[in-house]
């Protein structure tokens, strides 16, 4: 498929190992921020093939994985209401609350649809008006202009019946709060290279900037992420701490306007809990003014819903880079895809899950995975 | 989650006020809203996520990367990659 299997070629990913390889000096720790690259990374088994010495690390950024669980437990309450069709991205579904999850919750008679695109809900809307139709509206903000669209659009419509239940997550807010930690230990960052289509990167620039770091904006192809890190570590190797751009055919400095606009129009930053981590001050979205009647946190008063997280795993340190999966105990034994445990091995993109679904739990699984080695 | 796919745009349409495009991935067919990029033209590859075009493949840009990436064997060890030079603009 065009734009896609080009950047898959073997032999050219050969090649910019072996110029990394030459590039590199010493050893350099960097963290890959999206789940999507996460999944890249550890399905074509990238952190193999890449000489010692380049650690890569992975970050917060899975939204499924981060979503705290109070908010699950919100989504859940409002989903067993009667004369509620709740929707919700097919990731969602799985995920554990207090007290089972959205399949569980359809299993019992509630009405949870998977949809493809927030848009749908306008036509389920317009087909049910006897019912409420609640999106639960998360993502980073690659999705905001996609949930923004829903809440404009149903007011456009005059669409009464439906609501979003929003949990909108930042990026550059979880970067600040990796470098902050006292553990830190990444040196670079390869940069969300769809939160970027959309948002640019000119807001990383006084990040990198602060704590002396590189960024690189990078996409999601194994070719991508090692051309994303052969820039990173030669920004390290000449002590430089720039936003560089890999994933130029997709985005530019200034991102996607009139997504930004709508967005701007829809939501406000506000604090957000993330699940694993904790509360990070201006770090999502919540509805703006405007839009605040199509909270459904307000529609279905599960506004006072606060749960504690359990201390069972250590997904917290593992979004901030600070720990491997491998690192638990639990892994691939109590703590698996079917039975999560915590954050990280919820969601397809976390990395206990990435880890677990490419066989990484196995014993000398690294050589399966590997293929041709280091 | 941020998962986008791209695709070929292979029909334009309005629907309840927004411009919306049948978008092919391969031999998979689906709608896509194209308000986020109102100049795509039929023919445009458009990167999809959750229903949305939120990019446009910048056909001219793919190419230059990838044959900088496919040239990497031919350049010196101590010569500066190309791929380094045109993007250390972020352009």
């Amino acid at each position: 498929m065009k734009y896609l299997d080009e950047y898959r070629d073997g032999d050219i990913a050969a090649k910019l190992v072996e110029r990394i390889r030459r590039v590199q000096t010493r050893p350099w720790v960097i963290m890959e921020v999206c789940g999507g690259q996460t999944h890249s990374i550890v399905k074509n088994g990238i952190d193999h093939l890449l000489p010692k010495g380049i650690e890569l690390v992975h970050g917060p950024g899975c939204p499924v994985c981060v979503t705290p669980l109070e908010m699950i437990d919100k989504a859940h309450a409002i989903a067993r209401c009667p004369d509620v069709i709740f929707c919700s991205f097919g990731d969602m579904l799985r995920v554990p609350g207090s007290d089972g999850d959205l399949f569980s919750i359809k299993s019992q008679g509630g009405d949870v649809r998977v949809v493809y695109s927030p848009l749908d809900c306008l036509k389920i809307a317009k087909a049910n008006p006897d019912k409420q139709v609640v999106f639960f509206a998360i993502g980073f903000e690659t999705t905001a202009p996609a949930n923004a669209m829903l809440a404009w659009q149903a007011r456009q419509m005059g669409l009464k019946n439906v609501s979003l239940l929003v949990s909108h997550v930042l990026v550059p807010p979880a970067i600040e709060a990796v470098l902050s930690s006292p553990q830190n230990r990444v040196q670079g960052f390869l940069g969300p290279g769809h939160v970027c289509a959309v948002v640019g990167y000119a807001e990383y620039e006084p990040m990198a900037a602060r704590f002396h770091v590189p960024i690189v904006v990078t996409g999601f192809e194994p070719l991508d992420i090692l051309e994303g890190v052969l820039m990173l570590v030669e920004q390290l190797e000449q002590g430089r701490a720039e936003v560089e751009n890999q994933y130029s055919r997709v985005l530019d400095r200034a991102g996607n306007r009139p997504a930004q606009e709508l967005i701007a129009k829809v939501f406000e930053v506000s604090d957000r809990k993330w699940r694993g981590v904790g509360m990070i001050p201006q770090s999502g979205f919540r509805l703006c003014e405007e839009f605040r009647e199509l909270d459904a946190e307000a529609r279905f008063s599960v506004e006072a819903i606060d749960t504690m997280e359990p201390e069972v795993c250590i997904a917290g340190q593992i979004l901030q880079g600070i720990k491997k999966p491998h690192d638990c105990p639990a892994f691939g034994t109590e703590c698996t895809p079917q039975r999560p445990l915590g954050a990280t091995m919820v969601s397809a993109e976390g990395a206990c899950a990435a880890y677990y679904a490419y066989g990484r739990h196995l014993k000398d699984a690294d050589l399966v995975t590997l293929g041709n080695g280091r | 989650m941020c998962l986008a796919i791209p695709g070929k745009v292979v029909e334009i349409h309005s629907q309840e006020g927004l411009q919306m495009a049948r978008v092919q991935f391969g031999g998979v067919t689906r709608d896509a809203c194209l308000d986020y990029v109102p100049e795509t033209q039929i023919g445009d590859y458009v990167l999809v996520h959750v229903g949305f075009a939120i990019s446009r493949v910048d056909e001219e840009e793919a190419r230059r990367t990838y044959e900088a990436l496919a040239e990497l064997d031919q350049l010196g060890e101590l010569e500066i990659p190309e791929i380094e030079e045109s993007r250390r603009s972020g352009a």
